[in-house]
């Protein structure tokens, strides 16, 4: 045992020794990104065929908790840039003044709606947050899908519908600005009412909401659930058995439109390699990959989809949008209000 | 025979430790929210004392903490009753069982819980209830007071318990006079345990509770990674850091006021089974251990085995390649030796410090007693804000970047050495004096006395503490999930993964590595159970 002490007290006195010395030079490029991101091995491994940059992928939390860390460590943060902030938490990354301005190539080809007039970011690729619906479900209750965002407080849909806490879930929160980009800020909190009325189940999480609650994917009793536009292509690639038919589907009307972007962090000392990650994660290399990683849509119109986003995703026409700036400025009240109508 | 003067040199290294990994960092973050700007340093913690809202969360946290405590109680004290006094086959197999809940994540006991309380709705609607929440809670920690109280039961000396009986007393009236007095540290520290998780309890609220309600933990969270209100985040995790202390100094004086009992010479107070009586107390232990553990790990087994419409083993097969070749997709094989690696290597720093420091609290120095209240307070205190505070103490040097692979042990040692420690102290605590100086009397070197007297028993102990250490550290991922990098993923990390994306496969692999991860657990706890030290069992 005393042999053991000995030893690990050495390990520790190293530690705080070593701790004084700066990092070794040769260090991969460090890529910061929220939990969901992923991108195919040799996609990435391309890229560093053609530059010899090495990248690390670091995920270090949901997108709100990963922008929050690289906020409260900016002054030495663990990476050189940062993906997957999204047009809600886009207004705090700018004040934070996290990112320095990068045009892009390539982004001639990305649809100008995606792009934001701040040079900071570069939109990398956007989804939709859409109430999902169990299709085998509403066939044997005989009952209609809802076909509008309104039409979800109807008595007939009372306690069908689950949705994330705003407070801590990047859908959730997509969804409750959905409500009041459409029905403004009152309207949408006597939605809420209703809702709440018609025993609306709130979970913290995505993951708690689809495989706690929507009927198609647990022993759950929600047959409605808040999710993404991409998600029944991905019940179909990831079926247990190989099937043709997507076997959930979404309601258009209910779709918010959510763009995720990369910045390069103002602190980096490697700001040409950065800006070369940039422009490879906006190239039709690593755009292409991203349906089938992500299960989001490449932010380029230019390049292909896949046969099972081709087939099972929809793209709404008018998905519904809100301007960063009052996103950021509304938020927090309008999370206060949510957990006062909702939750309290 | 440990002097004064050994004790403080005993604590030495775990108040390092713990100033180093925990008080640090702690310090770090609460300095970023309090007393910012000139302002008082009180400020913040008053105004969350006088926010009604905050009142209440802090009220339910405590009433939900203690009725789990006392409900924890209520069903882990007869199964260690039987667990205890009677040997039976699987009975170690069965000991081993109830800490497989222990390390399975939150958000998979969740969706078993769901899957249950589904089935159970015509009968008893629990969805969405404080109750769901008791019983996961229930669920959870019940081998805390099997291992902990257990631990000192069966080393516990049978003659007054005969003798007692002899003269008259029912079984009853010797247990309540007999035994259960002389447990009653063993119980104090499992209740202390019980009620720190459960004070800080986080997912199972989240889950099972609903977002409606809330306790401090989970206020915690939403104002450090939510909302960036480190001011709130920092007020409450003093507050709940008063209440963990407060609760401590309970714990400590009903500690000291209960006097350390001999412990038995013979190895175990263990007897074979035999008769309708044992019959029957057996049958109720697994009874109850079937209702509050078994169903829960049964819908998760379900839901593993269950493809398409019916049931088959493709999700278990799946197991052998990640789903697709991507960066960040792990494959299990990875995830199981990772996890494998960082719990063994958690397990060996936790016993270390905590057997030091349990060695030291037992010399009944200041220094001592002083670190048998501070261990325990890592366990109290907020996942999100450690967290926080060992990302800001660590960022440079090699205890960050690629080195997290030395922090992700220690700070998982860090939630592991508590149950060393409170696994220990107990037996530690009623080694007889008398043997220690028997032993000296004909003529044994101080050595030789610890190592005849003290070493079998704290071995043994240490054992006990040594499964727990590895079960709690195999499923941490709080802790991991803050300071692991993504080429190192552990089982729990990759269980959500898996569930990060929607797809009949993606549940079925993570309800699969769910079953893996409960199983590796069981197993390996086993089999440290089973391992002897030198002389054990037969001095």
């Amino acid at each position: 045992m005393l042999r053991n002490r000995r030893h690990l007290l050495t390990i520790m006195a190293t530690a705080m020794i070593l701790s004084a010395c700066s990092s070794t030079p040769e260090r991969p490029l460090r890529l910061l990104t929220h939990d969901s991101f992923d991108v195919s091995t040799a996609v990435l491994e391309a890229f560093t065929a053609e530059t010899g940059i090495e990248v690390e992928v670091i995920p270090i939390g949901d997108a709100g908790s990963a922008l929050n860390r690289v906020i409260l460590t900016s002054d030495d943060p663990e990476g050189d840039l940062l993906f997957g902030v999204d047009s809600t938490f886009l207004t705090r990354a700018l004040a934070a003044d996290l990112f320095l301005p990068h045009r892009a190539a390539g982004l001639e080809f990305v649809d100008p709606t995606l792009i934001p007039s701040d040079d900071r970011v570069t939109p990398i690729d956007f989804g939709d947050v859409c109430v999902n619906y169990d299709r085998a479900w509403f066939a044997d209750a005989g009952l209609d899908v809802p076909s509008d965002l309104a039409s979800l407080a109807e008595p007939a849909y009372a306690g069908l519908l689950a949705v994330q806490n705003p407070a801590t879930s990047s859908p959730g929160l997509a969804f409750l600005l959905a409500t009041i980009e459409r029905f403004g800020e009152d309207g949408a909190f006597s939605f809420w009412e209703r809702l709440r009325g018609g025993d609306v189940l709130v979970t913290e999480g995505w993951s708690e909401a689809y495989y706690g609650a929507f009927t198609h994917a647990s022993d759950g009793d929600r047959p409605l659930v808040v999710s993404y536009a991409s998600s029944p292509p991905a019940e179909v690639l990831f079926a247990a058995e190989p099937t043709d038919s997507a076997p959930t589907g979404v309601i258009l009307d209910t779709c918010f439109r959510q763009v995720e972007y990369v910045g390069i962090l103002a602190s980096t000392d490697r700001v040409d390699d950065a800006r070369r990650l940039v422009d490879f994660m906006l190239s039709p290399t690593f755009q292409a990959d991203v349906p089938l990683t992500m299960f989001v849509f490449p932010a380029r119109s230019d390049v292909a989809l896949p046969d099972v986003f081709v087939e099972h995703a929809v793209l709404p026409q008018r998905p519904i949008t809100m301007d960063p700036a009052r996103i950021d400025a509304g938020r927090e009240a309008w999370i206060a209000r949510f957990a006062t109508t909702v939750l309290r | 025979v440990i002097r004064p003067g050994r004790g403080t040199l005993l604590a030495t290294l775990p108040l390092g430790f713990l100033g180093l990994f925990f008080a640090w960092p702690l310090a770090l973050v609460l300095g970023r929210g309090l007393g910012v700007d000139g302002e008082a340093l009180l400020a913040p913690l008053l105004d969350a004392v006088r926010d009604p809202y905050l009142r209440g969360v802090a009220w339910f946290t405590l009433w939900q903490a203690l009725l789990s405590t006392a409900l924890t109680l209520a069903v882990g004290l007869p199964v260690a009753a039987v667990l205890s006094t009677l040997d039976f086959r699987g009975r170690r197999a069965l000991e081993a069982a109830t800490i497989v809940p222990f390390v399975l994540p939150t958000v998979v006991v969740g969706s078993a819980f769901v899957a249950l309380l589904t089935r159970l709705a015509p009968v008893v609607d629990l969805r969405r209830t404080v109750a769901a929440i008791l019983l996961a809670h229930v669920f959870f920690n019940v081998s805390v007071v099997v291992r902990t109280v257990g631990g000192l039961w069966r080393h516990l000396d049978p003659a007054p318990v005969l003798a007692a009986r002899t003269l008259g007393a029912d079984r009853l009236r010797a247990f309540l006079h007999v035994t259960l007095p002389r447990l009653r540290p063993a119980i104090a520290a499992a209740s202390a345990v019980v009620f720190l998780f459960t004070f800080t309890s986080f997912g199972v609220v989240l889950i099972l509770g609903g977002p409606g309600r809330a306790t401090l933990e989970v206020e915690i969270h939403r104002a450090t990674s939510q909302l960036l209100d480190l001011r709130t985040a920092a007020a409450l995790s003093v507050l709940q850091l008063l209440a963990v202390v407060a609760t401590l100094g309970i714990y400590d004086r009903t500690r000291r006021r209960l006097a350390a009992r001999p412990l038995a010479r013979t190895a175990t107070s263990l007897r074979r089974a035999a008769g309708p009586t044992d019959r029957a107390a057996i049958a109720g232990a697994v009874a109850l251990l079937a209702v509050v553990q078994g169903l829960p790990l049964l819908a998760l087994t379900e839901r593993a085995l269950r493809v398409g419409d019916g049931w088959g083993l493709a999700h278990f097969r799946s197991l052998g390649a990640p789903t697709r070749e991507a960066v960040l997709s792990v494959a299990p094989a990875v995830a199981v030796r990772n996890s494998l690696l960082f719990a063994t290597a958690a397990t060996i720093t936790a016993m270390i410090i905590g057997t030091l420091a349990a060695l030291a609290a037992v010399s009944g120095t200041r220094a001592g007693r002083l670190m048998d209240g501070a261990l325990m307070l890592p366990l109290g205190t907020s996942a999100v804000t450690l967290g926080l505070g060992l990302l800001l103490a660590f960022r440079s040097g090699p205890l960050a970047g690629r080195g997290s692979i030395l922090l992700v042990p220690l700070a998982q040692a860090l939630v592991a050495i508590p149950f060393v420690v409170r696994t220990m102290l107990p037996v530690l605590r009623s080694i007889d004096d008398r043997l220690r100086e028997a032993a000296a009397t004909l003529g044994a070197t101080p050595r030789r006395v610890w190592r005849e007297i003290d070493l079998p028993i704290v071995s043994r102990a240490g054992l006990v503490a040594a499964g727990f250490a590895f079960a709690v550290t195999v499923g941490e991922f709080g802790a991991t999930v803050f300071v692991a990098r993504a080429s190192n993923p552990t089982i729990p990390v990759a269980i959500y993964r898996s569930l990060g994306l929607p797809g009949q496969i993606n549940l079925g692999r993570a309800m699969a590595l769910s079953v893996l991860l409960a199983v590796i657990t069981g197993v390996v706890v086993l089999l440290i159970d089973r391992i002897r030290v030198g002389s054990v069992g037969r001095f």
